[in-house]
């Protein structure tokens, strides 16, 4: 028995400890993905992923910790996935996000990840998808999933998330206008949090005319919420619509077809993962450098070089 | 590709009522290419301890300004054995007498950085402690 079959028989067993000890190994290392994954795959599918987006500062966490507490009231056991920037200078990070989530501390059915970016675009990544998978294995009904704060294109979310919940503020005056192209797409449900502030109603407004304005006919009609940072006003309506949908989800059909998706999604980024890694362990930096200054100084153009390197990338799939 | 970080717990015990060292040092070692996990003022020794096991955290930093070292040291040490999980290194630092430094030493801190240590000498520790 190797010392990762050792630390599945933990995880299994309960143990709180080696849960974080296989996220951290399937984080650092891809490879030791491929050999956990297949062992807990079938113990997954049964938890419901929500994910919490919104821009800096808009409230992510503090929802998210009162979520919490509604589902533990239900008797529920909830996993956090609280992910927070890598700095893309010194690949370090401040993690943070748990500071409004202590009350949950102690309670020993929640279990709240903190994650770095680590240069990931779109603030998701293979470790986030298979940290997701840990903590479903692991037992837990409900996974909440608060990404780094998002402006127009870290959409990701929603290729993990079963329901997502757009998180914006009033007053910021460009919150909406950041909404528009790309998050404001993929809300199930938007939250207008710190509603206490001037320009609630019209952060409302806008929120549901961009909505009207989507020529798709809608089965679901994703609810504004109003919800406060200082006050529990408004987070059991964001915890009702929350299992409206997922109740939606199941009774239209949808939840297969997303979960459809989502293994397609997953597919194509492992595999792109792969080969990245492949790419960048068969070609040297040296090498790179090398073939980058021929494209700079027209000696070669770049489609030449690749029908070069193709034949040593193929070799290297066929030994896989 | 593995991407190994270190991954550091920085927390402070009890009724401390500023946590600026603490966030100096937190600073110091995402500069430094680390994942440092804060969780604020007025951290109980059990939470401190529940949260390093879910983070996985390869060392924890106490902060402590008030005076309860000795104690808070020894629950957290005393909780972190509880859980078999002893291995987790770790160190201090805020307004801590010389004169405790030997009982703290052997309970098992591993090391106290004083007021008016340079961050990159605990940065150094921290990165010699976890051999990287």
């Amino acid at each position: 028995m190797n010392s990762f079959d050792e630390l599945i028989k933990r995880m299994n067993s309960g143990e709180i400890r080696a849960l974080g000890k296989i996220i951290t190994v399937m984080e650092n290392d891809p490879s030791s993905s491929a050999y956990i994954i297949p062992q807990i795959h079938n113990l997954t599918g049964n938890a419901h992923i929500v994910g919490i987006t919104g821009p800096p500062g808009s409230g992510k966490s503090s929802l998210v910790d009162k979520l919490i507490s509604c589902y533990r009231n239900d008797g529920l056991k909830v996993g956090v996935i609280a992910i927070d920037p890598t700095s893309p200078f010194t690949g370090g990070a401040i993690l943070g996000d748990r500071i409004r989530m202590k009350r949950h501390y102690t309670d020993k059915d929640v279990f709240i990840r903190s994650m770095a970016t680590r240069g990931d675009l779109g603030g998701l990544s293979e470790a986030t998808r298979n940290t997701i998978k840990a903590l479903d294995a692991f037992g837990k009904d409900v996974i909440i999933i608060e990404t780094v704060g998002a402006g127009q294109v870290e959409v990701d979310i929603v290729k993990v998330a079963d329901t997502v919940v757009v998180v914006s503020v009033p007053s910021m005056g460009d919150s909406v206008q950041t909404l528009k192209a790309g998050i404001m797409e993929i809300g199930d449900i938007f939250a207008v949090n710190k509603a206490d502030i001037e320009g609630v109603e019209k952060c409302i407004i806008e929120i549901r005319m961009m909505l009207e304005l989507s020529e798709k006919k809608r089965e679901w009609i994703p609810p504004i919420i109003k919800t406060y940072g200082n006050k529990d006003d408004g987070t059991d309506d964001l915890y009702e619509s929350i299992k409206n949908h997922h109740k939606y989800l199941i009774e239209s059909g949808h939840y297969e077809q997303r979960r459809i998706i989502r293994g397609k999604t997953e597919l194509v980024d492992i595999l792109q993962n792969l080969f990245i890694k492949n790419l960048y362990d068969s070609i040297s930096e040296k090498e790179m450098g090398e073939l980058a200054k021929k494209i700079a100084n027209r000696e070669k153009d770049p489609y030449m070089i690749i029908e070069e390197l193709i034949p040593r990338l193929k070799r290297l799939f066929e030994v896989l | 590709m593995p991407r190994k970080k270190l991954r550091i717990l920085i927390a402070k015990p009890g009724l401390d009522g500023h946590d600026r060292g603490a966030k100096v040092v937190a600073r110091a070692l995402r500069d430094a290419g680390m994942e440092v996990i804060y969780t604020g003022l007025r951290q109980t020794p059990e939470s401190i301890v529940e949260t390093a096991l879910q983070e996985d955290v390869d060392a924890i930093g106490l902060s402590i300004l008030s005076g309860a070292h000795n104690h808070l040291f020894k629950k957290i040490i005393d909780l972190l054995k509880k859980e078999g999980a002893e291995d987790i290194p770790i160190f201090g630092g805020g307004i801590i007498p010389e004169d405790d430094m030997p009982y703290l030493t052997n309970i098992g801190v591993k090391k106290i950085f004083g007021p008016g240590t340079s961050t990159e000498k605990i940065v150094t520790y921290i990165k010699e402690m976890t051999n990287r």
